[in-house]
């Protein structure tokens, strides 16, 4: 919202720098989004006439103009197409400086030669638009060669850029801003000049009203205005428009912005000749009504919406012969707009119902200044006195305007506003300090708050433009913020509070940031791929199955939640091959999912309109994915890298299998799982990418090895699934041990792992066995392999003798033969 | 009257079925292909001599001919099909591993290291400063009902506040029940359920976490893009105590130079809400063009937690009070590296990966 400040100093003294003005207005929650001057430097700019405008030749983007502006005809190039001979346009001649510093001088554009600048009101810092030369015909008498600065009567302003938060809807205004600062700096709030009706023919004579939906309005006043002449608007009134980012249009329209911008109330001016019976009511739109907006487009109403709970009703302005002529609180028609031969304004003001201001708006797409206001709740008592300073406002240029008396004034359900108390010692519960009543009861009547003290609690009435102010508990904490926010949050005390939990990660978290640090250590680079994904994506490794969808995606291949991340890191790794920097190791961390109607184990939760719903959500799943892409990687680097891990993570016992059920992405002959041997949880695949799966994705990459390692971390985090070792540690045999090799020949059934198991929890003796080396070929049956396992053997108690060794092998290899592999 | 060419087109035609039935590999194929249906074919050859026909008997015979070629080609095509898919599995075979033979003690890595994610790292940090001042750390799930993200937040439906979030909806149940959840806040709510539950108040927790908005990306935000939350449930607790945490927060990750201050902001779920600001890390205060010459930049919003979200999961609002606060990991990520354009986390080049450590 711009804010002048001339605007803001109607309402209250102020002497402040601008710099301190920015400072208490942020500090207030008012944040100032930016400080312009506006009209400053304009002093050698002048009011030109437009006499001739020919085309220059081999240019098509400019024009060359010529101008009077009191010395003679002058050439000027321009570019802008919105004005023709006769209009009247600010000229910076040769020489003129612009506000910014911009020195003007001749120049040559196409072999013309151009003797100055046609300037726009943004190049003149006068407000945004840059839609072409500022047009200067409304000025009642223009006067070529006049200074600009006369001729509009320009005064040097400061625009405040405020953005103002949801919850006061009473900031935003003019007067709305005043009154904070008014209240914090404990200065008067002045009010400006309103008139009362000017005649006394009542209004009920000439027109009248009704409200047929009061859930929709809560208040409908129409006032009749005769003998109106729709021309300029005074300069004063069109420059506060101006610098407050709104096109002057007309007398009665700019009345209706200016109000709206200095009370924060909407009003809607209709010409009386084009309201059927002179009626105004409020009703419900019915379903099949169309209304054509003043934008232009067609509007169908009654429709519900896509919107949670969303049942279409929308508010009309209707006529007595039942038309409609505009969407209550968001847009007029154009059928009743107000034309230069108006003479009968019926003057709508009004209170809408908030929320289904908004739904209205949201369903048609349709945001609008008065819709912005009325969605966040306006006064229910400024109608009228927004009328009586319309009036006073139009009566500037139509002096024998006639008000008729006793407006229109009908009543729907306007919400309650309830009295909040504040019980001894709530100020300093949520604040942290105690804040005395009587600087209490002065923030809040600042803001037109009623304050009693009744025994020993505050009673506060809020008032009638406090929508936001709720009953109750959270009255309270809506009270004690403007308490906080006027004594300033800046001079609360700051407090570290402390408490006897722990704080902690969990045991997930540990892991996690266990699995990354290994991860990064044997080489991998984290990298961060989209959640979203395309169709043919997911298709790739998922063809087919059911997939959580996105209804309104930015991209349409960014519409699927993806359901592994191996596809997305695939596509990451290749495009790094490309830029030559794919000899790397690529990992991510990240949530998979899986539809709900796939799987048996749904999350559920509750959602809906107040939560009444059981929904059934997909299932989410953590999971990290490591991609070995390095030159010499392969489904056996694959292994090792997990061996490695897994032994970091302190897990007792993983085997690897083979996947009977791979993924359409893994190796089919190069593809394991990870199983838990106590729990038979599997958490994982490892091995290799199927190469045709790879040249889908990257066909320049077809026939290279990639290694594979995919983990559930949900899985792993969970130590009933993933069993860890005992924290309980051994202290190795003080006597030396004894080592030796045994190589199996073993048939293909027969697990290495297994084997290894086996031997090593054989006997109390064994301390490790290690696989040292694998042979199949010559001189071995066919479908088997010899398996070479290192031993090392001690005893708690003595050094172990010969004879003991050569019994511990004995044993070794019987345990072997039973297991079907028998010794090389 | 001469015998129509195509007499014995049947019998042909089951000749070339047969030969082809017989091809045993994909290159015996490719050298069968110009005799059985290219140029050199019998069909090609019987397709030139159809000029001899009278023209009333010409449309027939082509159509047979056609007919047979479509028989002939695809016959040719599954049989390709086959041989390739042969071929597959018999390459496959040849590179069958048994992936517990893997002698692990053979394999060599290079001594090179990989490189963290600068958000993970990022995460990492915050956490520690938090659970370093006696947080928890919690993380609650990507989609959410519309509950969880907007109601129990003290949005309802239609609620202008609702749109402060350019949400993503999933397509699952009523229209805009199910979202990506646009912010962390909806873990607060599941963490206060649960201690309802439990009866396992008080709650000192930090939510870090991945949210989504459907916000086109550019320089400086992601539609995808974390987020770390803090809430607090416990007794004398309010916006002094959040004030003090925010500050020590600030001194502790940022280091002493900077300092924080609070601004009163609009945010459903917290009342008082305040706007965070630091020092500006690049100028240290003193005024450049990243912080607008304030000295100032906004970091996050905090406040003290609405009764109407305690109410939500069942917490009595006269017995418990507590603040919560948010900001994004990203930016901070962002602010103490100085990443010109964020869209470079998404891009994934190696060459911008391995900067960090």
């Amino acid at each position: 919202m711009r804010i002048p400040l001339s605007w803001l100093r109607d309402f209250v003294e102020l002497h402040e720098s601008v710099a301190e003005l920015t400072e208490i207005l942020d500090d207030l929650g008012l944040v100032v989004e930016g400080v312009e001057t506006v009209g400053e430097g304009l002093e050698d700019v002048v009011v030109a006439r437009v006499d001739e405008i020919r085309a220059i030749e081999g240019a098509d983007r400019v024009r060359l103009v010529v101008v009077e502006a009191g010395d003679g005809p002058l050439e000027i190039v321009c570019g802008a197409t919105n004005f023709s001979v006769g209009n009247y346009v600010p000229l910076a001649p040769v020489g003129a400086i612009l506000p910014g510093g911009f020195e003007i001088a001749e120049r040559k554009m196409r072999g013309a030669t151009s003797h100055g600048m046609l300037c726009s009101a943004r190049e003149l810092r006068l407000s945004d638009d840059h839609e072409g030369l500022m047009i200067l015909d409304d000025l009642a008498t223009p006067i070529v060669g006049q200074g600009l600065v006369e001729a509009l009567s320009i005064n040097v302003d400061v625009v405040f850029d405020i953005s103002v938060e949801g919850n006061r809807p009473d900031a935003w205004s003019v007067e709305g801003v005043a009154r904070d600062l008014a209240t914090r700096l404990g200065r008067r709030l002045k009010s400006p000049a309103t008139v009362s009706p000017t005649s006394p023919a009542l209004s009920s004579e000439f027109a009248s009203t009704g409200i047929d939906a009061p859930d929709l309005c809560g208040r409908l006043t129409v006032s009749v205005l005769r003998k109106v002449r729709v021309q300029p608007s005074p300069a004063w009134i069109a420059e506060r428009l101006r610098n407050a980012g709104m096109r002057p249009i007309s007398n009665v329209v700019d009345a209706s912005n200016y109000v709206m911008l200095e009370l924060g109330q909407p009003t809607h001016p209709y010409d009386a000749r084009h309201v059927a019976n002179r009626t105004l009511r409020a009703r419900r739109a019915r379903e099949g009504e169309v209304l054509t907006t003043l934008d232009g487009i067609e509007r169908h109403l009654a429709l519900p919406g896509r919107g949670l709970g969303d049942t279409g009703d929308d508010c009309v302005i209707v006529d007595g012969d039942d038309a409609v002529l505009g969407l209550a609180g968001i847009m007029g028609g154009s059928s009743s707009e107000i034309s230069d031969a108006t003479t009968d304004v019926l003057l709508e003001a009004a209170f809408f119902e908030p929320m289904s201001i908004a739904r209205s708006s949201k369903r048609h797409g349709l945001r609008s200044e008065a819709s912005n206001r009325f969605e966040r709740g306006v006064d229910p008592q400024l109608a009228l006195r927004a009328v009586a300073r319309f009036v006073a406002l139009l009566l500037e240029s139509v002096p024998d305007l006639e008000w008729l008396s006793e407006p229109l004034d009908e009543h729907g359900i306007v919400p309650d506003v309830t009295d909040v108390e504040l019980r001894p010692g709530d100020v300093q519960r949520v604040l942290g300090v105690a804040i005395s009543n009587d600087e209490i009861q002065r923030l809040l009547e600042g803001l037109n708050f009623r304050v009693e003290e009744r025994d020993d609690t505050i009673v506060v009435t809020p008032p009638s433009a406090r929508l936001d102010v709720r009953a109750g508990a959270m009255g309270r904490a809506d009270v004690i913020e403007e308490i906080a926010r006027l004594h300033s949050y800046r001079r609360l005390p700051r407090r570290v509070p402390s408490w006897p939990q722990p704080g902690a990660l969990s045991d997930r978290q540990v892991l996690r940031r266990r699995l990354r640090s290994v991860i990064v250590d044997l080489g991998g680079v984290e990298v961060w791929t989209p959640t979203l994904v395309s169709d043919a994506l997911f298709d790739l490794a998922h063809p087919g199955a059911p997939r959580v969808r996105v209804t309104n995606p930015l991209a349409a291949d960014e519409s699927v939640l993806r359901a592994t991340m191996v596809t997305g890191s695939v596509q990451a790794w290749a495009k790094n091959v490309e830029r030559g920097t794919g000899d790397v190791v690529v990992a991510e961390f990240g949530t998979v999912f899986v539809h709900p109607d796939a799987i048996d184990d749904p999350r559920i939760t509750k959602g809906g309109d107040g939560g009444g719903m059981v929904l059934n959500l997909p299932k989410e799943s953590e999971r990290v994915s490591v991609l070995l892409g390095r030159r010499e990687d392969s489904a056996v680097s694959a292994v090792a890298f997990w061996a490695v891990l897994g032994e970091r993570l302190g897990l007792a016992d993983v085997v690897i299998r083979k996947d009977e059920n791979p993924e359409r992405f893994m190796h089919p002959t190069r593809a394991g799982v990870l199983i838990d041997r106590a729990t038979g949880a599997v958490f994982g695949r490892v091995g290799e990418l199927d190469q045709a799966f790879v040249a889908q994705l990257a066909p320049s990459l077809d026939g290279r090895r990639v290694g594979v390692l995919d983990l559930d971390v949900d899985y792993l985090a969970d130590r009933t699934l993933v069993v860890r070792r005992s924290d309980f540690v051994t202290v190795p045999s003080r006597y030396p041990s004894a080592l030796f090799d045994l190589a199996f020949v073993t048939p293909a059934t027969v697990h290495a792992q297994d084997l290894a198991f086996a031997l090593r929890t054989s006997s109390d003796l064994v301390e490790e066995v290690r696989l040292f080396d694998v042979y199949r070929g010559a001189g071995l049956p066919e479908g088997t392999r010899s398996l070479a396992y290192a031993v090392r053997a001690s005893s708690e108690e003595r050094t172990l003798s010969e004879t003991e060794v050569a019994t511990l092998r004995d044993e070794l290899i019987a345990v072997g033969a039973h297991l079907g592999a028998r010794l090389r | 009257m001469s015998t129509s060419p195509l007499h014995d087109l049947d019998q042909k035609v089951s000749e070339l079925l047969a030969a082809i039935s017989e091809i045993d590999s994909l290159d015996a194929l490719r050298e069968a292909e110009p005799g059985t249906i290219g140029k050199r074919s019998i069909l090609s050859t019987l397709q030139k001599s159809l000029g001899a026909l009278a023209p009333e008997d010409r449309s027939d015979a082509g159509a047979r001919l056609q007919s047979a070629r479509r028989d002939v080609e695809n016959a040719f095509e599954a049989r390709r099909e086959e041989l390739a898919s042969v071929a597959r599995l018999h390459s496959l075979e040849q590179d069958r591993l048994e992936l517990g033979d893997v002698v692990v003690d053979n394999v060599r890595f290079p001594a090179t290291t990989g490189h963290p994610g600068i958000i993970a790292v990022t995460q990492s940090q915050l956490e520690d400063v938090f659970v370093a001042m006696g947080f928890t750390v919690s993380e609650g799930p990507e989609v959410e009902s519309d509950w969880y993200n907007f109601e129990a937040l003290n949005m309802p439906p239609a609620h202008p506040a609702r749109g402060m979030w350019d949400t993503f909806y999933v397509d699952l149940g009523d229209p805009e029940t199910v979202v990506l959840r646009t912010h962390t806040s909806p873990t607060q709510i599941h963490l206060m359920e649960e201690a309802v539950r439990s009866e396992s108040l008080p709650l000192h927790a930090v939510m870090p976490g991945r949210c989504f908005r459907r916000d086109a990306p550019d320089s400086r935000h992601l539609a995808t893009f974390h987020q770390i939350e803090g809430l607090v449930v416990d007794r004398g607790i309010g916006f002094s105590d959040l004030a003090g945490v925010i500050e020590t927060f600030t001194r502790s990750y940022f280091g002493p130079d900077i300092t924080s201050r609070l601004r009163p902001a609009f945010f459903p779920f917290t009342e008082p809400s305040a706007e965070f600001e630091i020092t500006c890390t690049i100028c240290k205060g003193s005024g450049c063009r990243t912080c607008s010459q304030t000295g100032w930049i906004e970091l996050g919003g905090c406040g003290v937690v609405d009764p109407a979200v305690l109410h939500a999961v069942g917490i009595d609002a006269d017995e418990w009070g507590g603040f919560a606060f948010g900001f994004g990991i990203d930016r901070c990520a962002q602010m103490r590296h100085q990443i010109a354009d964020m869209r470079a986390l998404i891009e994934n080049d190696v060459r911008f990966l391995e900067q960090f450590s």
